[in-house]
């Protein structure tokens, strides 16, 4: 033997010497924890993947539990979708907009509502100083065809931030109809179709009690399943939880609790786990905590293909797969020094990518100031652009598969996900512990902890408690609607709203009205009909709320 | 005894982002005073009506989605229902160009993301006090 290479401490094993040289060399050193309250060791080594069955634990892409993606390719075969919300002012604006992202080659489009939508409301009855100013005014089907026009809508994939009653779904498919588009050719995604999501945490959408947003969700999704065989009607949304300070294994935890209520409702309604779930999507905040974002995926696949096969009892592999959306985190960005911001969802998408997502949404720099500009957003999208073509990020699937620490955490945060569904299963399931003010809770003390990290310094926040300079970087300009074009398009509501056949509109109100007492009766058709005889999304969400009952947000401080 | 604030955390419009609200609602309670909070999207008739009855001395409204376009319609109606020596102020996002919009409305300070607990704690306890002092002086 090499006398040049023997340890100094001969007794010691090397594992042994670097752990003493380590606490010799390290001193005092306080816990260091991820969000998600996990003890995070200074070094991961083989032992940590004692135990591990690769085909059992992680197997190939494309096969179950698909830990290491849902795909045989993934993103070197198709890398992800550039899926960038967009949405201001009229629908002619929003035309304008997207006609020009249309031409620089995007085939996925988003469409966001303005907040007044969200809200259940029509242009004509709400302040005029907030219509347009965050998302797209579509109040009828004509608002949806002019924002739709010169789109070929059997060409293109179409996202929609529609909740219930998912007014601008059936806008969109009456459009369809009027240009003959056929319905079998519709494709997109429900986006906000989570209404537990919605009454939890983010109430930006929240307008129908509980009970009937249940039974709308359920008839949207059978209706689309029978329907509209290129729409996904479910997304599942963990997004909100996690900006309103669920730590990232809580967010994961109630977002598959969600999925299991909302697919156990459907079964209870008499459909097969194989003819919706391969529709159910999934939408994730991206936090800049890197490794564990990527563990909160990889661990939520993993959980999610054995709920489909063991607890939901599907058979179809389709149905097993965890697709998901990922939006970089708005609450990590800052208003100081806001040019950091793009260093910020940098390093935010590149957890999602690493965590293998199928789309992705890049936060702009100018958010944490205003809804993002379209500089910021340009911005954003050549982030996405530099991550997918210049960094080499997409060569190998799964390239932090395998590693000690990856693993070790990917298993820990599985643990600390399923703990939490634990609890929210003794509760009844998702809707009781949503209903109880569980979940609520768990947030709410989640969220504190954490501000009291950034107030204690624990948790650095560039520019905020530590390195911050005088004199912030220069701030965007505010673009708002012009308030001419607004107004020239509330006048021609109004006319609408006139001319329409006053018999036609309250016939197929009452029969709204009526279907929603009538289980036997698909509400969401009911939504379509209305739709097509001109009842606008303010009348139709009234009639609903009226007679299904509003819903408050618990109130827990 | 000692003068306890009583505080309204409220908010006005469509948004529903609460995680600042809740939070500043906790500070100021965990510092000692009275809160009153309330879900999103209160109508502003609704906030003028609770400030009269419960007699708060400030009125918080978060705003993170474009709603703090409407808070001069707020202040307006305050001033119309005698309520016009209300603190109020705002926090979340409010673009640079549109802070004056509620200043020259009567708004007291506008809190941007980042401002520490203990800042919005001390300006509520002294705007607080200053609101009791006007209006014993006015009897």
């Amino acid at each position: 033997m090499n006398k040049a290479f023997e340890s100094p401490l001969a007794s010691s094993s090397p594992e042994e010497t670097w752990s003493q040289e380590y606490r010799q060399q390290i001193g005092t050193e306080p816990a260091v924890h991820n969000r998600s309250g996990i003890d995070v060791r200074p070094l991961y080594t083989p032992k940590d993947l004692d135990g591990t069955d690769y085909q059992r634990d992680l197997g190939y892409p494309g096969q179950a539990p698909f830990t290491r993606g849902i795909y045989p390719t993934m993103h070197r075969g198709r890398t992800w979708t550039q899926r960038q919300l967009i949405g201001l002012g009229t629908p002619q604006d929003y035309n304008e907009r997207l006609r020009h992202l249309l031409e620089q080659g995007a085939t996925a489009i988003s469409l966001l509502p303005c907040n007044s939508v969200f809200r259940g409301y029509d242009m004509d009855e709400v302040p005029v100083e907030l219509l347009g100013t965050c998302g797209t005014v579509i109040n009828n089907v004509d608002h949806m065809d002019q924002a739709l026009a010169g789109v070929d809508l059997a060409q293109i994939s179409c996202a929609m931030n529609d909740p219930t009653p998912f007014t601008l779904l059936a806008f969109l498919l009456v459009t369809a109809k009027r240009r003959q588009v056929p319905w079998s050719a519709i494709a997109g995604t429900s986006n906000q179709s989570d209404y537990l999501s919605h009454f939890i945490a983010n109430h930006m959408f929240y307008r129908l009690a509980n009970a009937g947003a249940r039974r709308l969700l359920v008839d949207h999704i059978e209706f689309c399943v029978r329907h509209l065989p290129k729409w996904n009607p479910m997304s599942v949304v963990g997004q909100h939880t996690q900006q309103a300070g669920a730590t990232p294994a809580e967010a994961m935890a109630f977002t598959l609790s969600a999925a299991i209520q909302n697919a156990e409702d459907c079964i209870a309604h008499g459909m097969h786990p194989d003819d919706f779930l391969p529709r159910f999507t999934f939408f994730f905040d991206i936090s800049i905590s890197f490794f564990e974002e990527i563990a909160k995926f990889r661990a939520g696949r993993r959980i999610w293909a054995r709920i489909t096969r063991e607890r939901l009892g599907a058979r179809d592999s389709r149905s097993w797969r965890f697709k998901f959306h990922g939006q970089t985190s708005g609450a990590d960005l800052t208003r100081q020094q806001p040019l950091n911001n793009i260093s910020r969802v940098s390093v935010q998408a590149m957890a999602g990518i690493f965590g293998g997502l199928q789309s992705l949404h890049t936060d702009a720099f100018d958010e944490a100031i205003s809804c993002p500009t379209e500089a910021g957003a340009r911005i954003a999208v050549a982030t996405q652009n530099i991550l997918k073509e210049e960094a080499h990020l997409t060569d190998v699937i799964d390239p932090l598969g395998g590693s000690y620490y990856i693993e070790a955490l990917t298993n820990e945060m599985e643990e600390r996900i399923e703990a939490v569904m634990a609890r929210i299963d003794a509760a009844g399931g998702m809707y009781q512990a949503v209903e109880a003010g569980l979940v609520q809770r768990m947030i709410g003390e989640s969220a504190l902890r954490f501000q009291q990290t950034v107030e204690s310094g624990e948790q650095t926040v560039v520019g905020v408690n530590k390195y911050q300079v005088g004199g912030e970087s220069a701030q965007p300009a505010q673009p708002r609607p012009d308030a001419n074009s607004m107004a020239a398009l509330i006048d021609d509501f109004r006319r609408f709203k006139s001319r329409r056949s006053a018999a036609e509109v309250g016939r197929a109100l009452d029969d709204l009205a009526r279907a929603a007492h009538d289980p036997s009766i698909n509400l969401f058709s009911r939504v379509i009909d209305a739709a097509e005889a001109g009842v606008t999304h303010g009348e139709i969400c009234a009639c609903l709320r009226r007679e299904m009952g509003f819903g408050l947000p618990l109130v827990a401080v | 005894m000692t003068f306890r604030p009583k505080v309204l955390v409220t908010k006005i419009g469509f948004d529903g982002h609460d995680r600042g609200s809740r939070i500043v609602a906790a500070a100021l309670r965990d510092a000692g005073m009275e809160v009153i909070y309330t879900p999103p999207w209160q109508e502003i008739a609704a906030v003028v009506k609770i400030a009269r009855e419960e007699d708060v001395d400030v009125i918080g409204i978060s705003s993170l989605a474009t709603d703090h376009l409407i808070v001069p319609h707020l202040m307006g109606a305050l001033r119309a229902a005698g309520l016009g020596g209300k603190c109020v102020i705002v926090g979340g996002i409010v673009p640079d160009e549109e802070v004056p919009l509620l200043l020259d409305a009567g708004v007291a300070k506008v809190f941007h993301p980042g401002s520490s607990m203990d800042e919005v704690v001390d300006f509520v306890r002294q705007a607080a006090e200053r609101v009791q002092q006007q209006y014993q002086l006015a009897g």
